[in-house]
């Protein structure tokens, strides 16, 4: 099968539904060794016990930039080939793109009181970070206020590729200005700077959080076409003569 | 265990497990609702064109 194919959603139904049960069990086993890794960790020597928060709010932070190129990428699909299938893509992802970002900005919150002596601080980091999550909420705020799908695609794809601008911008804010937050100490230039002994569990759930995005994203595609099927069907329906 | 800021480490954790339970329960129910409303239609004779075509 070319994978163009898959662009057909009546396949890719019945590719998700034979992928789903495979891509839970792998999530569950890798969230199960990450878990029970992030558990054994060491305790930082300056940090204490709070370093096992980074397991969760660095994944999270990752994701959520990430969805966002999963939705840019699809945007280009919605504009340029005007698939329906791209759209099914993106709307599908922004709640758990939304979702990822707002346990990012929890999480990071959770740990800053106790390190930083605040909650919150409206550095470059943060305001970026935040900035991204009303903008996912933006979204979905758009896609439903919009009746006819192809309309509210278009809309939806053009937000999307103009607020992509602002992963670079999260990305490099640690960079560019005086920040509270810390620099880039995994994906950086020389190799990650954390010890074995934290970077692997990081790692395990980073996969394990990816996992379980593709494993939502993959059920949450597969509602959004049925929704559309149902919704052809009431229209259908209401265009019948009365008997 | 967990020394001082156990209660931190512990809401983290928390919060996430119970953000990811919404989640899955979201797509889930998400499904079921569908899958009910595509049945009920069809119980009513709307079909989609492929499948009556492919009705003897």
């Amino acid at each position: 099968m070319a994978l163009i194919d898959l662009a057909n959603p009546t396949r890719f139904l019945a590719l998700a539904g034979r992928l789903l049960p495979w891509c839970a069990v792998a999530t569950v086993m890798l969230f199960a060794i990450g878990l029970y890794q992030s558990w054994l960790a060491p305790d930082d020597y300056q940090q204490g016990a709070t370093v096992k928060i980074m397991f969760i709010h660095v994944p999270n932070a990752w994701l959520s930039m990430f969805v966002w190129g999963v939705m840019s990428v699809s945007a280009l699909g919605t504009l340029v080939w005007r698939h329906p299938l791209a759209d099914v893509a993106a709307k599908a992802a922004a709640p758990l793109g939304a979702a990822f970002t707002f346990l990012a900005l929890v999480t990071g919150s959770l740990w800053g009181r106790p390190m930083w002596g605040t909650y919150w601080e409206w550095d470059a980091r943060l305001t970026s970070v935040l900035i991204l999550f009303l903008m996912y909420l933006g979204l979905m705020a758009l896609w439903r206020a919009v009746d006819d799908p192809s309309r509210a695609a278009r809309a939806a794809a053009i937000l999307t590729l103009v607020g992509a601008i602002n992963l670079p911008i999260i990305k490099f804010s640690v960079d560019w200005w005086n920040t509270l937050h810390q620099g880039a100490s995994v994906l950086r230039m020389g190799g990650p700077t954390l010890d074995r002994a934290f970077l692997v569990p990081l790692l395990v759930m980073a996969v394990g959080f990816t996992a379980l995005f593709v494993t939502l994203h993959l059920a949450a595609m597969r509602n959004e076409i049925l929704r559309r099927r149902v919704r052809s069907l009431q229209m259908l329906q209401a265009s019948r003569p009365a008997a | 265990m967990l020394g001082p800021y156990a209660a931190f480490v512990v809401s983290a954790y928390a919060i996430a497990a119970a953000v990811v339970m919404i989640l899955i329960g979201w797509v889930v129910t998400d499904y079921r609702r569908q899958q009910a409303q595509l049945r009920d239609l069809e119980a009513q004779g709307i079909t989609r064109r492929s499948q009556r075509e492919a009705a003897p």
